[in-house]
Formats: structure tokens, sequence, C-alpha cells
């Protein structure tokens, strides 16, 4: 073994912050972990199945593919101690079988036997159990809309010490035997409405299909089929009312079937047994147990029901383990806040402030200066170009819904330039790929020239549909490009694939292009095929630019009080980082 | 249409006729359907080229092709969402005859009065066609629109805000296993690996610096001048040089998709290549 590997004490199922976690290695062999020898010391907090650190020679190996090997030591050394109690009981079981044929009865053989089975059944490792878990504790998980508890506990004793046998952990919740006739109705209720639903739609076409046979008009064949569809016709009369009779019957079992489960769970521990919910690895402390809050599913954990847990502490015979004390009764909730997400209401707020603080100043009328963006600026030249040319202008909305924001954005600036082409009485095209974005475009265009005084020049065919499969609709306005020879391309929203296309096409037909969207993957196409194009925010910030609404200025500033926030928070975070300040660094962990 | 335009199209339509035979007699020792399957080949292969003809200018090909292109999607994504959101999702879910009129399995246990939302809201969309009762068609639009954005301003402010700046927390002097011991300990272990010393920390810098320069870019409310201009040059440049990377990327992407159809020309449609 290199001197850069590392020994785990993790032996079984690997280790588990490596992708190979959870797969059963073969006894014997060893794999490679995924963290290297430079990774590691960074991710030893979390791999707690580290034995020892990386050697400094390690360190400043040079050789970049370096991997720490996990070697499975403590497996083979169990398989060793296994293989020593396995050899003793031969070696037993074979003076005793020296001794039977010395007496040559063949009773005393038979006890004999008897004996031997059951001293190697004593002798056998699986005779030695390891230690229990302690300090078991049990409770409602956090944070969670409930169904769900969460349990803790010390680790055996034996596990990665003492006896170190303990191979995994299972954890049994006790369950009343009244939960197997609910889960019997359930299975009833779903075969039936299964049954239910598959008659329901053989019916219509089967009916069909005979009367076009009593009319005399056969389809091909299928004379042979005209019994078959009578006989489960007929069937199906008879037995739909049925079905739909013990469907609502199950229904009310089940409904009542759950509103008993907790009452069933307080006759513990009569009328019940232990069954496993789940199994964890050996050095694990903590287990989940989640169920799912649709009464209807199986898996369904009620809430406020008082459940009982043990966890055992087994080696690599399953026979041979350890019970915990048991714990309980607990119960479930639903919580109202996510305390895990407190860092989203505490930014939230603050950036709520700052929106609203400034939105007020600006509706004072304190000025909020705003530089000047070359892509926008540039738009009312291209308009006034295209007056000129007598060319229309092309407007592409790109393939967001009306929802996404650069969507919302571009309409802003949609209506802007929609008031201009009403001023110079310029052609506008608007090709749409999605219907609601289309009919908001339509309202912005609308608005648009009745802002400039000409709402009878407004017409429903500037705006259109086309389609919404995305090649599609490039192929059309690229179509749209070549043959109506715009003198000006505006795309502003969000592209995807298509950009390129589009932006190269409208540079072949010689528009002038300006560009705005906030796909990061997608501004690299626009920068190289484009005049002028909008980076990201840019494009947001167009839209306050251009309306100089107290609404947008003032949310305008607020980002950029909020981007002042992140550079001194990242800043005191690099900080903190560097000076191993974790309580810092923590304050910025969100929950899911 | 000039003569010459008909000559193409004959000469061209004669040619992917004789492909089409030829195809499905190639292929007649091995498939049952073999003219049909070739049929179905040299349309598409015909399909294909009438795309690609837009390279050379706007032709009679390049507008069949489009057009026959934007019918089918337009028309194969109105059926999609009729059949599969409102025949296959909603109307199992509100009421049993007309799921059963639609031949459509009744979810009995879904039902949801909340449902009944869209329902609503979607028939108000439709106002748009009457004159007078077009003014309820805005409801729809402000109720997909503040929803959304709702939604999102929430989890964009927890992906792109939080988890942002809690990802740009990196040790500029280094950590184990290169914790800094001084420029000593740095100098006599030089190594210019991309998984040494210099190249971490180098990272970690471009890192912080990228991050605090791209942002001071994206300020609108002052003028770029001075140390302030500086450092948005110096985030301009990064934004580029970031672009310049995805750049190449999406253009290796795109060469393999030119493959993928080349490949079928000559593989599928000519037999040129096995």
């Amino acid at each position: 073994m290199s001197s850069s590997r590392l020994s785990c004490k993790r032996t079984k199922r690997g280790c588990p912050t490596s992708p190979l976690f959870g797969q059963v290695l073969a006894p014997a062999s060893s794999r490679r972990c995924d963290l290297t020898a430079r990774e590691l010391p960074r991710n030893a907090k979390t791999c707690r199945t580290i034995v020892g650190r990386v050697p400094r020679e390690a360190q400043r190996n040079k050789k970049p593919d370096i991997r720490l090997d996990i070697r499975l030591q403590d497996f083979q050394a169990r398989l060793k101690t296994y293989t020593r109690h396995r050899i003793t009981i031969r070696s037993l079981t074979a003076l005793l079988l020296l001794l039977t044929a010395l007496s040559g009865s063949q009773a005393q053989d038979n006890a004999d036997s008897v004996l031997t089975s059951d001293l190697e059944t004593s002798l056998a490792p699986a005779a030695l159990p390891p230690a229990p878990v302690t300090e078991l504790k049990a409770f409602d998980s956090k944070n969670d809309h409930g169904h769900s508890v969460t349990l803790n506990w010390r680790l055996s004793p034996d596990d990665g010490a003492g006896k170190n046998i303990v191979f995994a952990y299972e954890v049994y919740r006790w369950v009343p035997f009244f939960m197997d006739s609910l889960k019997s109705v359930r299975e009833k209720l779903s075969q039936t409405e299964s049954a239910i639903a598959e008659l329901e739609v053989f019916e219509p076409p089967a009916k069909h299909l005979l009367n076009m046979h009593r009319e005399g008009k056969p389809g091909k064949g299928f004379a042979d089929s005209v019994k078959f569809y009578e006989d489960t016709l007929a069937a199906s009369k008879r037995l739909l009312p049925e079905y739909r009779q013990q469907v609502d019957r199950l229904r009310d079992e089940r409904d009542e079937g759950i509103d008993r489960i907790p009452s069933a769970h307080t006759s513990y521990p009569s009328e019940g047994e232990w069954r496993k919910v789940g199994t964890v690895v050996a050095g694990e402390s903590r287990f989940e147990n989640v169920g799912v809050k649709d009464k209807e599913s199986a898996d369904y954990l009620a809430d406020n029901t008082p459940y009982y847990y043990r966890v055992d502490a087994v080696t690599v015979n399953p026979a041979v383990r350890s019970q915990s004390d048991v714990v309980g009764p607990v119960r479930s909730s639903g919580q109202w806040f996510n305390t895990g997400r407190v860092p989203v209401f505490v930014a939230v707020m603050v950036f709520g402030f700052l929106t609203v603080y400034f939105i007020t100043r600006a509706k004072r009328g304190i000025d909020l200066y705003v530089r000047p963006l070359a892509g926008i600026d540039a738009v009312d030249d291209a308009i006034g170009r295209a007056t000129e040319m007598g060319k229309p202008i092309l407007y592409v909305l790109g393939l967001g819904t009306a929802a996404d924001i650069a969507t919302i954005a571009s309409f802003t600036i949609l209506g802007r330039v929609a008031r201009r082409v009403a001023e110079y009485q310029t052609q506008l095209i608007v090709p749409c790929y999605d219907p609601i974005v289309m009919t908001v475009a339509q309202e912005t265009v609308k608005a648009g020239f009745s802002d400039a005084g000409r709402p009878e020049a407004y017409n429903e065919d500037i705006v259109y549909f086309v389609t919404q499969s995305q090649f599609a609709y490039v192929a059309a306005v690229n179509g749209v490009m070549l043959r109506q020879l715009p003198a000006t391309n505006v795309y502003m929203g969000r592209f995807y694939a298509e950009s390129l296309i589009l932006a190269e096409t409208g540079a072949l037909a010689g528009s002038i292009q300006i560009a705005g969207t906030d796909e990061i993957a997608q501004i690299p196409f626009f920068i190289v095929a484009c005049d002028f194009t909008l980076i990201g925010e840019e494009l947001y910030a167009a839209s306050a630019y251009l309306g100089r609404e107290p609404l947008l200025l003032g949310s305008l500033k607020a980002q950029d009080y909020a981007k002042a926030a992140v550079i001194a928070l990242a800043t005191a975070g690099i900080v903190a980082a560097n000076l191993d300040w974790t309580w810092f660094t923590t304050l910025f962990r969100v929950s899911r | 249409m000039r003569r010459s335009t008909y000559y193409a199209v004959g000469i061209v339509t004669a040619l992917f006729l004789l492909s089409w035979l030829l195809r499905g007699w190639s292929l007649a020792d091995e498939r049952p359907d073999s003219y049909l399957r070739a049929f179905l080949v040299t349309v598409s292969a015909f399909l294909t080229l009438a795309i690609f003809s837009f390279l050379y200018k706007d032709n009679p090909f390049y507008k069949f092709a489009e057009h026959l292109f934007v019918g089918v999607s337009a028309a194969y994504w109105m059926c999609l969402g009729f059949w599969s959101t409102i025949v296959g999702n909603l109307f199992p879910r509100l009421s049993e005859e007309v799921s059963v009129f639609f031949k459509q399995p009744y979810q009995p246990g879904a039902y949801n009065i909340f449902y009944w939302t869209p329902v609503i809201l979607g028939l108000f969309l439709l106002m748009r066609l009457s004159p007078k009762a077009g003014w309820l068609s805005r409801w729809p639009l402000a109720f997909i629109v503040g929803t959304t954005a709702g939604l999102n301003f929430i989890r964009y402010l927890r992906s792109d805000f939080i988890v942002q700046v809690s990802s740009t927390f990196v040790p500029l002097l280094g950590r184990e296993p290169f914790q800094w011991q001084g420029i000593g300990d740095f100098l006599a272990n030089f190594d210019l690996s991309a998984t040494g010393q210099f190249a971490v920390l180098l990272t970690n810098w471009i890192i912080f610096v990228g991050v605090l320069c791209g942002l001071i870019y994206f300020f609108f409310s002052r003028e770029h001048t001075g140390a302030f201009g500086a450092a948005s040059r110096i985030g301009i440049w990064v934004l580029m040089i970031t672009f310049g990377a995805s750049f190449g990327y999406t253009v290796m992407g795109r060469i393999s998709l030119l493959v993928g159809r080349l490949t079928f020309l000559f593989r599928d449609w000519l037999g040129w290549i096995t």
C-alpha cells in the first residue's frame, strides 16, 4: 500500500463520502475512495471513517492522481477471528468424532452429533452478541410537515472499538396487527378501482364495435371476436354496479381504519409486533423514519400517534444481535415554520425593506441615477434607421413564459419600442413562441400605440403566435428575417439553443441587432453575432432605465445595495474561512 | 414561379423518387416493409437537406420544410396540450361523466375544488375572443405572472443569493493540505500541476476577485469611473473570458448534432457508411 493511502474503518459498505457507499464489497478486497489525498483533510470533518491523517509526504506528493485506498481491514480482521473460531470448532468436532468411533456405539454417535452441534453453536462467534446501543432517543423531526420521526443513539461499545463486531443497526417500530387489516383493505380497494377503470375504458369502444357489427359493417376479422365482446359487456354490466358498491364500502372501511390508527397504537405492547423500518451502517447513530402524508398511501405515517422504537445492533451473522431499550411514545407533527430557512427570511426582509425604501424615495421625486446602457440607447437609433429605410422591426421575446423575469423585463422594452414605432409609423413584427406571452405582448403593444396617441394604427397581426416547438419557431422567424428583411432585430427575453441560429441569420440579412438575455450560456452567441448585447441583469436594468418608473428605479437601486451586501458578506466570509470561523459560514446554511 | 424553379423541383423530386426505389430495393432482403421504410428514410433525408439548403439562400425547398415543420409542430403541441393536460390530468379529477366520455379512468379520490381554478382562469383567457368581456382575460395573466414571480423570488434569493455568497467563502491563504506555512515553504514545494498548492490558491483568488469585480460591473446606480471603473473593467474581462469558454464548449455540442445528421444521411439514407 502506498504511503499516501489511508486506512478506513468502514468496511462492508465503503466510505460514506464516496459514490461506492452502499455497495457491499467483496471480503478482503479493496476499493479506492474518490477523495484524493489533497481533498481529504477538507472533508475530514464529515468523513467519519477516516482513521488516520494524510501523511506529510503524501500531502507533498506531486502526483495528481493520488487516491486513497479504502482497505477493508476491519472486515478482514473479523473474518480472521471468525475463521479461527471455525478452526477451533472443527478441531473439537473431529476429536469428538474420533472418540465416538473408538466407542463403536451408534447411539453414542448420535448423542455426540447433537453434542457437536450444540458445542458448535455455543462456541461460534455468533453466540457473542455485541453490546446494545444506549441513550436511544426518538423525537418528532424538526422543520417538516410532520409524518416523520427522528432517532439518535450512542453507538454500541462494540462498534469501532471493543469487540468491533457491529455491522449495522436495524431500526424497529412497534406496529399493531390492525395495520395489516388496513393494508389488506387498501389492496382490495386498489384492485377493485383498477378493475372498474378497465371496464369503463373497455365499454364504449366495445359497444361501438358491436353496433357496427349489428348494422352490417363488421371490421375485418371482427366476427370471431363478437362473442367475446358480447360476453365481456354482459359481465361488465353485471359487475360494474357490484364493484362500485364494493369500492364505496371499502373506502368507508379504509377511512374508518385510518381514523383508528392512533388508538390502535395505544394498545402497546399487546396486539402487535416489532417490524423493521430501516437499517443504517455501523458508525451511524441517526435514523429518520419518514412516512408520507397521503392517507391513501401504504407508507402513510399518521401524526399524533404514539410510536415505539428500538434499535438492534447486528453483526455479520444477522441472528446475533442485541436490542436496545424501547423508546416511546413519540408523536410526529408538522411545524408552521422551517427554522432552517431563517437566512432566506432575513434576506427577504432586508431586500424588501430596501426596495420599499427606495421606491418611496423615487416616488418623492428624488432623482435616482442609472448609468447609460449602450444597448438601450441604440434602440432609438435602430428604430430611426428602420423608419428611414422603410423596413420593419422584428422583436423576438424568446422562449420564456410570461412568468419568467427576463420575459417580464422584455415586455417593458417592447412597450417602449411599440411607442416609438407608433410615433415613427414604422412596421413592427412580434412572432411569439408562447400563447400567454403572445396575449401579454398584444396588450403591451396596444398600450404602446395608445401612449403614442395612435391607437388606430394598432393591428392585431403585429403580434402573432407561431408554434411551441423550439426549432420550428426558429425556422419560421428565420424565414421572416430573410423574406421581410427587417432593418432591426431585437432579441430580448429567455433564449436557448436557438440564439445563435437567430442571430446569425439576422447578421446575414444585414439587420442591426440588439440582444439581451439572462441565460448565461446564450450570451456568448449574442455577443459574437449582435451589434449590442445586454448581459444578464442589464436586461432588467434596461426596463427601469427606459421606463423611469419609481417602482422599477427603486427596485434597481435596492438590487445595487443587495450587491453591495454580497460584496461585504463575501469579503467577511473569506476572512472567516481563512480564520476557521465556522459560526459565520454556518449562518448561510439553508436547509431544504 | 419561374420556369427554372419548376425544373429544379422536378429534378429534385425525380432524384428522391429514384433514391426511394433504390433504397427499398436494397432493403428488400432485410425487411418485409422495405419500401415503406425506404420512403420514410427518404422523406427524412429530403427534409434534412431542405433545411440545410438554407445555408445557400432562401429557396422553395426550405420554405416547404419550414411550413411543414411549423404546421405539424403547432398542431402537435395543441393536441398534446389538450389530450395530456386537460383530458389526461384535469377531467379525471373533476368529473366522472366527462372522464368516461373521453375514455379516461376517473380518479375519485383526487377530486379537489381548487382544480376548478384553472378551468375558470382558462375560460377567462378565452374571453379575449369577446370584445365586451375581453378585459377578463387580464385576470389569469395577472395570476400567472404574480404567483410565479412571488415563487421565483424566494427560489432565486436562496440559490442565486445566499448559496452564491456562501460559495465565495474560499480560503485565500490555503487550508489543509495546503495550509499556509510561510513563503519559504510555499516556494520549497512550488508546483504548477492542476492540483498543486499554487493552482488551488490561484483558483481561490480568481473566484474572489472575479465575483467582486463582476458584481461591480453590474452596479447601475453609480458611474464607472476611477477605481470603481477599473474594477468594472476587470469584471467585464472576467465575464468575457467565461463567455469565451462557454462558447467553445457549446459549439462542440453543436458539432456533435451536425455529425448526427450527417451520420443519418450517409448511413441510414445512402448506406455509404456502416
